[in-house]
């Protein structure tokens, strides 16, 4: 387990420097000069000229890319053009909101998906299994833009129960009950997702419920939530480990509607608004720490499949 | 009183709406430390028979549509679920055919064997986990100790269905049933498995039932052999006695189809035709289009079991007159 992990760490790195790359080269993806197009229309040469070299510009495109590495892995991403402040600050203002709505959303994926999923796998064919799949079916394929306007119409407009917009700090006056402003965003992103998680688990459990093994499991005289807990589930959740790989790009995605809709203070509207103001650094550190996140996701979920399956370590 | 008796037992699987006949008025005993043999060609119902004695039928679109089995004079069909699980895997307890998907893949072979002991006996998991241990040693697997914390990808095929038989006998089953145990290995272990099974049952006393399509296998391992086909039995008696005095022609076929090594012959024995699907209405003896003595009468009336002398039963219109080659 500790070569593999070792292992695992070691095959990140080419990763880190190929996706790397191509988040430096963004900024050269931007039509004409990016200086003149940063600047705007009343630039001096002078101003170019000036911002050409502050940015090392000039230096042949090589230099360019250590000299930022340099500075990236030194935790400097550069300057915002629309705060100018530098954009590890400006995205670490928009941090606590972002990542306490991914764990809420993560912990209702967990909380709902799982359990519904087990209960209609075991009741496969039931009037239950009916329900559960096809209300897992309607949230799979409702927006999320749509879910969390009527989320803020019935539980915020209509009975009054949660706060429809903005997040105050939890560091703020509240304190951990600010939390509350986060139910319905977090909801939002959780029921597709869920819904995803549902169908996966009822999926990969009636795959592994017709396997030898199960009936091996039967004839021992298990009880039935025993066989269907320790011996099929226990096997199904090797796949739907890989699906929370997946259900993370998903919510990065999702977020940047969910926060808008909510009118969050996170990183899914900074993106937005970075990108109406042309603010390319402050996307590219995004972008950054977006690719990280999901190499870090993925290779958790690698480690979570060596430990769940013990076949995975040796090959 | 017999161990366990199978009287009359009809399986029907359901497809569409029909209720199609699988195993047919199938009847049986075993008695306390005796060892029976099923055998017959693949399809004619013998590992459902053993399913049904096991109650593991539920959840397949196979039932059970008549009959009773009684074990230890308990009526396991008028049990409730809870009742027969107390009785599965620690009174009666079953080896399976694929020994290489039989074991969970997830868990150490000693977490799996430890199961029914925790369940059934109560023990704590040192406890469960030393007579693991004992068990895996009584199955003849090397190192005991270091076995029991393998995963059974670790394991390989003969080792993988001696865990199996060692999970079997954790609780001191009165009936073990094992299914083709067998098929699935190399040669050159199947006789290694083989004599363990039989070295086992002796040792301990259990009584067997084992399942094969391998009249040779079943010949050197039973007390008594009941041959299967189209899910009748349509020959049964004790082993020496269905070898001296065959009757059926089916038996007959699945004699002449062993291959002899010390004779130079150019052929095997095959017997021609092909076992019939289950959707194929057959009228008379089912065994009819493939029989080389079937005359009008077996494709018109389906023989009744007539009993020959003792313990040797047979369904066949020429029983009496024996057959010709």
């Amino acid at each position: 387990m500790l070569v593999y992990t070792f292992k695992r760490l070691l095959a990140c790195i080419p990763t880190l420097l190929i996706a790397s790359i191509l988040v430096f080269l963004f900024i050269h993806l931007i039509p004409g000069d990016p200086v003149a197009i940063l600047l705007g229309d009343a630039a001096t040469p002078e101003d170019i000229a000036a911002l050409t070299y502050e940015m090392g510009l000039d230096q042949p495109i090589w230099t360019q890319y250590l000299l930022w590495l340099g500075n990236v892995l030194q935790g400097d991403l550069g300057t915002s053009i629309f705060f100018h402040e530098p954009v590890l600050s400006v995205i670490a203002d928009g941090a606590e909101t972002s990542i306490l709505l991914a764990l809420m959303t993560m912990i209702w994926i967990v909380v709902f998906g799982i359990p519904i999923g087990i209960l209609s796998a075991t009741r496969h064919g039931s009037w239950v299994d009916q329900i559960t799949s096809g209300g897992a079916m309607l949230f799979a394929s409702i927006p999320t833009f749509w879910l969390g306007l009527y989320l803020i119409l019935i539980f915020s407009v209509g009975l009054g129960w949660f706060p429809s917009s903005g997040f105050p700090s939890i560091s703020d006056d509240g304190g951990l009950l600010n939390i509350r402003f986060l139910v319905l965003p977090s909801l939002t992103l959780a029921a597709p997702n869920a819904a995803l998680i549902i169908r996966l688990v009822r999926a990969s459990m009636l795959d592994v419920s017709r396997e030898d093994h199960v009936r091996t499991a039967k004839a021992k005289g298990l009880h039935p939530m025993a066989v269907s807990l320790r011996h099929i589930f226990r096997n199904a959740l090797i796949a739907v480990a890989a699906a929370f790989g997946f259900t993370f790009a998903a919510l990065v995605s999702e977020a940047v509607v969910t926060e808008t809709v909510f009118s969050l203070p996170g990183i899914g509207r900074l993106v937005v608004q970075s990108i109406l103001r042309r603010d390319y650094p402050v996307i590219q550190g995004v972008i950054l720490i977006i690719v990280v996140l999901y190499i870090i996701i993925n290779l958790l979920v690698d480690l979570a499949y060596a430990r769940l399956d013990p076949r995975v370590s040796l090959k | 009183m017999p161990l366990l008796e199978v009287k009359n037992l009809n399986l029907s699987v359901l497809t569409g709406n029909d209720l199609l006949p699988v195993v047919r008025d199938v009847s049986f005993r075993v008695d306390e430390n005796q060892t029976l043999g099923i055998v017959g060609e693949s399809g004619c119902g013998k590992s459902l028979t053993s399913l049904a004695i096991m109650g593991l039928l539920g959840g397949t679109p196979i039932s059970m549509t008549s009959g009773s089995i009684v074990f230890s004079g308990q009526e396991l069909t008028s049990l409730t679920n809870k009742e027969r699980r107390s009785i599965m895997g620690n009174q009666i307890a079953m080896i399976f055919q694929e020994p290489m998907t039989s074991l969970n893949p997830v868990y150490r072979v000693g977490d799996q064997i430890i199961e029914s002991l925790r369940k059934h006996r109560q023990m704590t998991k040192t406890k469960a986990k030393k007579r693991a241990i004992e068990l895996l040693d009584l199955v003849k697997i090397p190192e005991p100790e270091n076995r029991v914390e393998s995963y059974p990808h670790q394991l390989s095929g003969g080792q993988r269905q001696r865990v199996m038989i060692a999970m079997a006998l954790a609780c001191d089953p009165k009936l073990l049933i094992a299914d083709e145990p067998t098929t699935a290995l190399d040669v050159t272990v199947q006789d290694e498995v083989l004599a363990l099974i039989r070295d086992l049952q002796q040792r301990l006393g259990t009584a067997l039932i084992l399942i094969s399509h391998d009249l040779g296998v079943i010949a050197n391992t039973c007390d008594y052999v009941a041959v299967m086909y189209r899910g009748k039995i349509v020959e049964a008696a004790p082993t020496a006695d269905l070898f001296s005095n065959v009757n059926h022609p089916y038996t007959h076929g699945l004699l002449n189809s062993i291959p002899v090594i010390d004779r130079d012959i150019e052929w095997l024995k095959a017997i021609p035709g092909r076992v019939p699907t289950i959707n194929e209405k057959l009228a008379g003896c089912a065994f009819n289009p493939r029989c080389n003595i079937a005359e009008n009468i077996c494709t018109t009336c389906d023989p009744e079991q007539i009993t020959l002398h003792d313990d040797h039963y047979v369904r066949c219109h020429f029983a009496k007159r024996g057959t010709n080659d």
